[in-house]
Order: C-alpha cells, then structure tokens, then sequence
C-alpha cells in the first residue's frame, strides 16, 4: 500500500494534503483539474472497461459500468481514459491483466467487474488495481449481492471502495439526500419533502405540497428525518420514519414555535430553537423520556444548533453581539465561546463528521458563501460565491459539501450544489425541479 | 372583491389554527373558520368574513382603511413611529370590534438564512403583539407566527421589495361574540 501511494499517487495525495490547508479563496467552476498554488495537479486517470456479463447481466453491466465511472470522475479526483484508446479488453473477470496494454495509455489505475443475474437477485464483483505497480489493490476486490432493484447501490459500493483505497478516505456515493423540492413563483411556492440518491437518482417524495416544509436532517442511522413543518398551521419539528412516512410533532407547546432540528451523534437527543414570545434559544429534547431542557437563555436569536461527533458540544448561530455569529458551548448548554471573527453575518454552522471542521453559510458585502473553518475558529475558508448559497451539508467523509444555490430576482429558483472542501469542483446535483435545503444521509449499510 | 382569493386563503388557514387550538379561539372562531375552510363558502366570506370596506366594522375596513401590515428596517424589530400609529389604529379598531381574534404573522426578506429568519419572523410578530397589548387589546385574541422567508409578498430582489416583505400582517377571523 505504501508503494502504491509513492509511485501511483503523489499528485493526488498531494493534491488532498493542500487542498486541507491552503485552498484558494474562491471556487471556480472550471475544468476537472486541481489546481495547487505551487503547480497543476491532474486527476487520476483510470480505465473501467464495461463490466463482463456472467450471465443474464443484460444492460446492467454496462449501466453499473457507467455509475461506477460517473462516481469517480464526479469527484473532480479522477479521469476517466474512455474505450476508444484501449489496446486490450477484458473478456473474463478471472483473466490475468495485461499490466502493460494499461500501462501504455497511462490509466494508472484500472477497475475490471462482472455481473449475473438470476431472476431478481443480481451478483455483482470488481477488482482494482495499481497499473505502474503491476498489481492488485490490496482490500479492493468484493463481491456484493442483492437484488436488481438496488444494482445503482451496488454501483456506488464499487465506486466507495475504490475512491477510499485510492484518496486513503472514506467514501460517500452509497448515501441519500433528503432535500425540499420545490415548484410554483417566489410568492406562492409549494413546497413538500423528497430523498434521493448523492448523485439525484431515484426520487420518491415523502410528502405533498399541502403545507410548508423547511430543512430536514437525517437521523445518525439514516432512518428517520426531523423537519420542519406547517402542517398545524405553526411551524412545528416534526419526526418522520423514512420506511413507513409515518410521522408526529416532536413536542407540542401551545404559543410557541420550534424549528431547526437537529439529532445528536448517539440519535437520542433532538436540539432546536424553541420561540416564545418572540424570543428564540435553543432546547434539547431527549426523544426517549421527552425530558425538554433549555440550552440557552438569552434575549438574542439562538438558532441552528449541531453537535460535535462525539456529542460533547454544540455549535450554534447567535445574534447576541449584534450581528449573526457562531458560538461553541458544551452539550449541556452554559457559556459560549464565539468562533466566527471575519466581517459579515454567520448562520447554519454544521459540524464536519471528522469533527474537524465547520462549516456555515456567511453573508458579507451583498453576497453569500459557503465557508469552512477550524473549531477553534482559525483558518476561515470561503468555498463559494452567488446571489444567495445557503445550508451547507457535509458528504459522510467530511470532504464534501452540498448546498442550496437561489438565483435572484423575480423568476429566482433553488438549486443544489456541491463543493469540496478545498474550494474545487464546485457543480449542480441533477435534481427534478427547483431543490432546497439538502442534508446528507450516513453512508447506507 | 379583489382581496376575496386571498381572504379565503387566509381564512382557510385560520380554519387549521384555530382547529388545532380550540380553546384559544373559542367555539365560535373554530366553527366560523371551520365554515371558511369547508369551500363552497364564497358567500360566506363575502357577507360574514371579508365584509364591506366600506363597513367599519368589516374585515375588509381593517384590511384597507386600518392597514393590515407594518414594515420593519434590515434586521430590526423595532417599531417605527409609522408602524406604531398604524398599530394603534389596530388596537382601537380591535377594542371596539371584540368579536375578531387575531395572528400576527412576522415576515423577513430573502436576505438572511432560512433559520435566523425565522426566529425574525417571530421577533417582528411578538413586536406588533406587544404593542396591541400594551394598547388594551386581550393577549388572548392574539397569536403569532413566524413565516421568515417563505412567503414574501414582492419577487425582486431589490430594496424595493425587500422593504415590503420586511412585514408583520394582522390576520383578522371572526372570533367568539360574531
């Protein structure tokens, strides 16, 4: 594995090591290429010859060959070098590689797979390997089962194993989104819940435009969804099972509204913003008592609250200095500390899976941003700029985030988007319609 | 008759606040939103919710000749002397009319999160609450709420928008005594 890394990939790693530290200011939306202070870094080239049909395969193999490719070539890390410059193919998954016929069109790495399928159970299994090293990737040859219905997943699957054996990350194509789709004008927009695949696959909406939804969050496990809701006629979190779609108000106190929910790591404790007369701090619920207890106690706004990894402390967004700020307390409320210092207002902190980072939604000068910066409040970072970017979401890996882009004026529309970390490969997530207000699901099992 | 699409809307939403907090409104608010809300009720409106303009007493007077709404500068809840005076003439209107009940819906414009807006929204509503309360008018006719950024009134994205959308509307319905 050390070999590997030395002599495949010295330019992505290098590429993943900067891009942590020193991203540019600004995002670009340019070419698929990293672009480093000190040079170029060039994506990885690879080649994924179609996947071979082990029987009853049909369309599958080429379209699991298609996901597989679009997964890593989307990370903006990666090249695809495309059938036309191959010299050999791959007719047998079991066949020995022909290292060189790779080697002399540069594909520096090279994923070979094969499909059956039998009734609707389908098989589906690759291996990858280090061309320039002549050998396979050491833990990235599986074998994955299940049925037709789930083939894109298993897709997903191939490409996480790959981007993490390569990058030395974890992966993320194998997760959902859960997002608000949105139709109608500005002043009459109708609104209702969808999930969907990382990549805007498979759509399925969870409930109708009938009232107003804002923000859901995935719970730790993926199986549940918090959300905001208008259904009561007030704004009221609600909590939906995403198996069943069944789904309650969290807490009911009458007068007053709450908003901004949030799970804790261990899914036991829901956080938000509670508003009474006018006032909003923020309040902790845990699910399984229904014991409610206040967090914060200030005649300022305290809204968007969201949990260290290890449930320890609690980022949030403040306007108790005057102008919207991030503040850090432990989970059980007390003092803060403000982290955000740079000109502008700051809203929507989340907190990286890595616990590393945060990053937040930052509005200075008549634009807005998606920014990231340490806990420690160091080393600010804006990745984005636009009319209005809001509501960043982290990828389960820490390394991505997504988040909604309005156009401005009278025919404005959201959108969704996706940035690294780094600032680089900013693009738009195919969605059907206007989306808003994405949260990312954990990686599925 | 121009405000009657909207009336209706607004009653209809009355009809699902006031069904979810009975006892806040009163049999007789519930059951005149429950009315509203069950359609076919354009009648219903006309002579019992929205009222003639030109009828003091109407829905529609307050709406138009009271003034329904108060706008509000970037980020602020404070009341200016312009909205405090149309306050007042809410409160008097609301004193001698005991048989509405009231929400106060606080609005933001689009600059801002959706979140923090929210909790603006709120501010804006509680601002206008306080106000009415402070001039007599029972905190029981009232309640509040927040839409943030959901529901604006103008579609630029121009000051000239944002200043209208910057709002607190008191949202009238027939409430117990009509």
């Amino acid at each position: 594995m050390k070999h590997f890394v030395r002599t495949l990939l010295p330019a992505l790693v290098l590429g993943l090591a900067l891009g942590l530290t020193q991203g540019p200011a600004l995002a670009q939306n340019g070419p698929l290429r990293i672009v480093i202070d000190q040079g170029v870094i060039e994506p990885l080239p690879f080649a994924a010859p179609a996947f071979v049909d082990e029987g009853g395969a049909g369309d599958y193999a080429a379209n699991i060959s298609a996901v597989v490719i679009a997964d890593l070539v989307g990370t903006g890390l990666f090249r695809e070098i495309g059938p036309e410059a191959f010299i050999s193919n791959v007719s047998s998954f079991d066949a020995p590689v022909a290292y060189q016929d790779w080697k002399a069109i540069n594909a520096q790495a090279l994923i070979t797979g094969a499909v059956s399928v039998a009734g609707d159970r389908i098989t589906v299994k690759f291996r990858a390997y280090d061309v320039f090293s002549g050998a396979p990737i050491e833990g990235a040859a599986l074998q994955f089962a299940g049925t037709t219905q789930g083939w894109r997943r298993m897709a997903h699957k191939v490409a996480d194993v790959v981007y993490s054996k390569i990058t030395g990350e974890g992966g993320y194509f194998d997760s959902r989104i859960v997002y608000v789709s949105e139709q109608g004008p500005k002043n009459a927009r109708e609104k209702r819940l969808a999930v969907m695949d990382y990549d805007g696959a498979n759509v399925q909406y969870l409930t109708d435009s009938a009232s107003i939804v804002i923000a859901p969050r995935f719970s730790p496990t993926g199986d549940r969804i918090l959300y905001t809701s208008y259904e009561s006629g007030f704004p009221r979190i609600t909590l939906m099972d995403v198996g069943s779609l069944q789904r309650r108000s969290l807490d009911e106190q009458p007068g007053t509204m709450t908003f901004a929910p949030r799970f804790s790591p261990d899914g036991a404790t829901v956080v938000f913003s509670l508003e009474r007369g006018g006032n909003t701090d923020i309040y902790a619920l845990a699910t399984g008592s229904g014991r409610l207890t206040q967090l914060t106690n200030a005649p300022s706004i305290e809204t968007a609250p969201s949990f260290s990894p290890d449930g320890s402390q609690i980022v949030f967004e403040s306007d108790r200095s005057g102008s919207p700020q991030l503040y850090i307390m432990s989970s059980g409320g007390g003092e803060a500390q403000r982290i955000s210092g740079g000109a502008g207002r700051y809203g929507t902190p989340v907190w990286s899976p890595r616990g590393d980072l945060i990053a937040f939604t930052k509005q200075n000068a008549g634009r807005f941003h998606i920014g990231v910066l340490r806990t420690d409040g160091s080393e600010e970072r804006l990745l984005t700029a636009s009319f209005l970017d809001e509501g960043p979401t982290w990828a389960p890996n820490g390394r991505v985030l997504m988040f909604m882009r309005e156009t401005s004026g009278a025919g404005g529309q959201s959108s969704l988007w996706s940035v690294d970390i780094s600032g680089r490969n900013l693009k738009q997530i195919p969605t059907d319609g206007a989306a808003s207000d994405p949260a990312w699901s954990p990686l599925l099992p | 008759m121009s405000l009657m699409p909207r009336a209706l809307l607004l009653i209809a939403t009355l009809a699902l606040a006031a069904c979810n907090n009975p006892d806040r409104y009163g049999a007789g608010g519930a059951g005149a939103g429950g009315a509203g809300g069950a359609g076919g009720a354009g009648g219903f409106i006309d002579t019992n919710g929205l009222g003639d303009p030109s009828d003091p007493r109407s829905i529609a007077y307050f709406n138009q000749s009271v003034g329904d709404k108060v706008l509000f500068a970037v980020d602020q809840s404070t009341l200016s002397p312009e909205a405090r005076g149309t306050l007042a003439g809410q409160a008097q209107w609301l004193n001698t009319n005991p048989g509405y009940a009231a929400i106060i819906e606080g609005h933001a414009d689009e600059q801002g999160t959706r979140e923090y807006n929210l909790a603006l929204g709120a501010r804006r509503a509680a601002a206008v609450q306080d106000y009415l309360i402070s001039q007599g008018v029972a905190s029981s006719r009232m309640r509040t709420i927040s839409y943030g950024k959901e529901k604006p009134i103008e579609v630029c994205s121009e000051e000239a928008c944002y200043n209208k959308n910057r709002r607190a509307v008191t949202v009238l319905s027939a409430g117990a005594g009509v």
